[in-house]
């Protein structure tokens, strides 16, 4: 592939480049590298705002007692947390990269539905600041968890579901439209040359992620509805009384809910196997079966789903099914981690901060899957579940795995994105001070979990007070350390060395045939793919 | 189609409609949440009156984007491929709206199959039905619940028969238009398209009938009514809102039709409104089986 800067656009009279300045450009954009930034900066406010949520909880679990919040206030502060990180900051973040690289990568002019692009990233702020005004009501924020079980979300629950139900639904509205607008732009938008088996392996894992999203966004709105009727309108879906069943919420919000699973980690996967093969200088190695590994995960992923249920007595031959569809998982899994480790294998590599993060990714991303195993065990989940091991194995894979990747594709891409390089050192400070405190903040759940303390909980046993003074340790370290990153973007769109088109001399792909910063436009008509 | 492969493909300028949705969305969920919440208490909300704008706006949206949207078909902006992305964005939310009914039938036949049996004592829950509701009894229809709510069953014959054939009828006449479209038949495409849109209608009304005669008192047969009335309410209810919902479709496809648009190469937007017309026919077939005849 060509490296030659191809400065396209940037003095191209003709073109159709209606900028406008300040706000309108923001709120009016239908340009795919504005829409990909403000998805960005939304994903990392958000953030920023389930972590400080998350500083309370580990304040509150610093030592034993009660001290800083109301049992019932630490529920809404878990349950918060959990949407906000979820469907606030790693799903936006993944679309953001979505938006900037795809039609990069692809040699496309733009995402294929521009205007529609812009809803689905305009109404996600309003859904989050209906979330989060729950807060400053009467009767406090949703309190029955981010998988909000019946009956603690219907019977049980307190003022503010409908206000949750709602901000839930346009959430499920805007991942909808998105994922639409990500397939539509990869089927039909790729430049002349570029069969499927040719696209990026990025490209790839969002584009299973979308089909992903279409598939089960519908089922969230559906499983939302029935809570709402339930609640308000005297519905029995999850009512034993009227002949419904609360497992069967349990059903369908995991029919959803782990699809969604790998919807937060398969775009992962695509940054991390980009990355890897570049500071390997290497090709990444089997590059087909990671196409065909990331499809069987996305078909396994329906049919997994009561792996998070197995404690509610369900037939036999239900706990044995899904056990072994479980473990099955590992094996297409164990495909992708034996290839970039065969990627790494007798590369020239060099550590750059990207690489770093990747490196972490594949280790500890690792780490997470072998405790996923272990909870895959029907036997072994009933003493698991609902413990700090879970929580921990969640972590692992969201943290080190999802929120690592969308840094280390961050500075991957920094410089194509404001045409400076980041400072080398501040960001191998921020790697090294989120590496170590992430493992303290995570690493002693697992102990915790297996030594019995339960999940969401604001109180608990003197025996786990010192693991849970590390972790919070841990985890005090690990929010301070994220301001470095903060610290890191500033600088970079601020100033700061030059960057050439194609900073790193190991990558490959379209986006480093244009100029670093990206012109406005690219690819307006299309480059020619060579073999 | 044209010679060349690869036309420039038209990126809009900046729009003022995605914003604008966007607030009314925001207005529709304000409004919502706070209707809702408040249905019960005795002073009642403001939700109403947000939602109502909420509704208005996101009208004035869709009128002002569709209209702009139009204009740039008709004045030829669109390439070949610009269609094609058109095509492929509502198959796939077509796709999604199949995900939703989905989730609802799941429900239907989770509960019929194993949650209600379940309560009866049926496999290991032999406990269950002992201990909970001895005197429960499990059948389907569920008329009698556990807690003793007692309601009638929904006939299929009358007219749940009338309208699932009116419903075909209808599929077919949107096709037979489709056919005069592409013959450039308008005269035939403007009887078709408005026997179509005829029928829509009249299932729509026979629907609001057959829900007036559930909620009379000799049916009793309400949305709280247990898990039957759950499912018979929410499942044709979401069924009759995506028919309203083509309906509209249709008629705008109608009165773009008397203007003189669309052409037997370039009618995106009729062809859509029928698959989606198609798309609501086949779901009500689904559930006539499922929820009035099995």
């Amino acid at each position: 592939m060509t490296t030659d800067v191809i400065e396209q656009d940037s003095h191209d009279e003709h073109h159709d480049d209606h900028k406008m300045q300040g706000i309108k450009r923001w709120l009016y954009t239908t340009n795919h590298k504005d829409i990909g930034t403000l998805y960005l900066w939304f994903a990392f406010i958000m953030f920023l705002t389930g972590g400080a949520l998350a500083m309370v909880i580990r304040a509150e679990l610093f030592q034993p007692g009660l001290q800083i919040v109301e049992p019932d206030f630490f529920n809404q502060l878990t349950t918060v947390h959990g949407l906000i990180m979820v469907f606030g900051a790693i799903m936006p973040a993944f679309t953001g990269f979505a938006n900037w690289m795809i039609p990069m990568m692809i040699g496309a002019p733009d995402m294929a539905l521009p205007r529609m692009n812009n809803w689905s990233f305009w109404i996600l702020p309003f859904a989050f600041a209906i979330l989060l005004s729950t807060f400053f009501m009467e009767s406090g924020a949703p309190n029955f968890g981010w998988t909000f079980y019946a009956p603690l979300s219907t019977t049980y629950s307190n003022g503010s579901t409908a206000f949750f139900v709602f901000a839930v639904h346009i959430m499920g509205i805007s991942s909808i439209m998105g994922a639409i607008n990500i397939v539509v732009t990869i089927m039909n938008m790729r430049a002349p040359g570029m069969t499927y088996m040719k696209m990026p392996l990025f490209v790839w894992t969002f584009f299973i992620t979308a089909y992903l999203l279409i598939a089960v966004m519908p089922i969230l709105a559906g499983v939302v509805t029935m809570l709402l009727t339930d609640t308000y309108f005297g519905t029995s879906f999850f009512n034993a009384a009227g002949g419904g069943d609360p497992v069967l919420f349990q059903h369908i919000f995991w029919f959803f809910g782990h699809p969604e699973v790998y919807i937060m980690i398969l775009p992962a996967f695509g940054i991390v196997s980009t990355i890897i093969p570049a500071f390997s200088r290497k090709k990444l190695f089997g590059y087909s079966s990671m196409v065909y590994a990331t499809s069987s995960i996305a078909l396994l992923s329906f049919i997994v789903w009561a792996h998070h249920m197995f404690t509610t007595g369900m037939p036999l031959f239900g706990e044995l099914f899904f056990m072994y569809c479980t473990m099955l998982i590992a094996v297409p899994t164990g495909v992708k981690v034996f290839n970039w480790v065969a990627t790494m294998w007798r590369g020239s590599m060099s550590f750059e901060t990207p690489m770093l993060f990747s490196i972490a990714f594949v280790i500890l991303f690792t780490i997470g899957g072998f405790s996923g195993l272990m909870l895959a065990l029907t036997p072994a989940d009933f003493q698991y579940h609902d413990t700090y091991f879970v929580v921990a194995h969640f972590h692992y894979v969201l943290v080190t795995g999802s929120l690592f990747s969308i840094y280390a594709g961050a500075y991957f891409w920094l410089p194509k994105w404001t045409g400076n390089m980041y400072n080398e050192s501040l960001g191998k400070w921020h790697f090294w001070c989120s590496l170590i405190s992430v493992n303290l903040l995570f690493f002693p759940m697992h102990f915790l979990g297996l030594a019995g303390m339960p999940r969401r909980i604001p109180d608990y046993a003197l025996q786990f007070a010192d693991f849970n003074k590390w972790v919070s340790i841990g985890g005090f370290a690990f929010g301070l350390s994220q301001l470095i990153f903060l610290a890191v973007v500033i600088k970079c769109i601020r100033g700061g060395e030059k960057a050439p088109a194609k900073p790193w001399d190991g990558a490959e792909g379209l986006e480093w045939t244009v100029a670093s910063p990206a012109p406005y436009h690219t690819f307006s008509t299309p480059p020619k793919i060579e073999d | 189609m044209t010679t060349k492969e690869y036309e420039s493909y038209y990126v809009p300028s900046q729009s003022h409609w995605p914003i604008v949705g966007a607030v009314a969305l925001f207005l529709i969920a304000v409004g919502a949440g706070n209707y809702v919440s408040t249905l019960k208490s005795e002073e009642g909300g403001f939700g109403g009156y947000i939602l109502l704008a909420g509704f208005c706006l996101i009208i004035y949206m869709l009128y002002g984007w569709f209209s702009n949207v139009i204009n740039e078909s008709m004045s030829g902006k669109y390439s070949h491929q610009m269609d094609n992305s058109f095509r492929q964005g509502m198959s796939w939310f077509i796709f999604s709206e199949v995900m939703f009914f989905a989730a609802f039938f799941g429900a239907l036949f989770y509960a019929r199959t194993l949650s209600v049996p379940w309560l009866g004592g049926a496999d290991n829950n032999a406990m269950t039905g002992a201990v909970l509701w001895p005197e429960f009894v499990s059948v389907w229809p569920l008329l009698t619940t556990p807690d003793g709510t007692e309601t009638t069953k929904m006939g299929w014959y009358g007219l749940p028969l009338i309208n699932t054939i009116l419903l075909l009828t209808s599929s077919i006449t949107a096709h037979l238009a489709h056919s005069a479209l592409e013959k450039d038949n308008r005269k035939m495409l403007k009887i078709w398209l408005g026997l179509t849109i005829l029928l829509g209608l009249v299932f729509l009304f026979l629907q609001v009938v057959e829900y007036m005669h559930g909620y009379s008192e000799e049916m009793k047969l309400y949305l709280t009514s247990g898990i039957y009335g759950t499912t018979f309410y929410m499942l044709t209810g979401f069924h009759g809102m995506h028919v309203t919902l083509g309906t509209i479709m249709l008629i705008v496809v109608f009165l773009r039709v008397l203007k003189g648009h669309f052409t037997p190469t370039n009618a995106f937007a009729f062809e859509a409104a029928s698959w989606y017309w198609h798309f609501v026919d086949v779901v009500w077939v689904i559930l006539f089986v499922f929820v009035y005849i099995v």
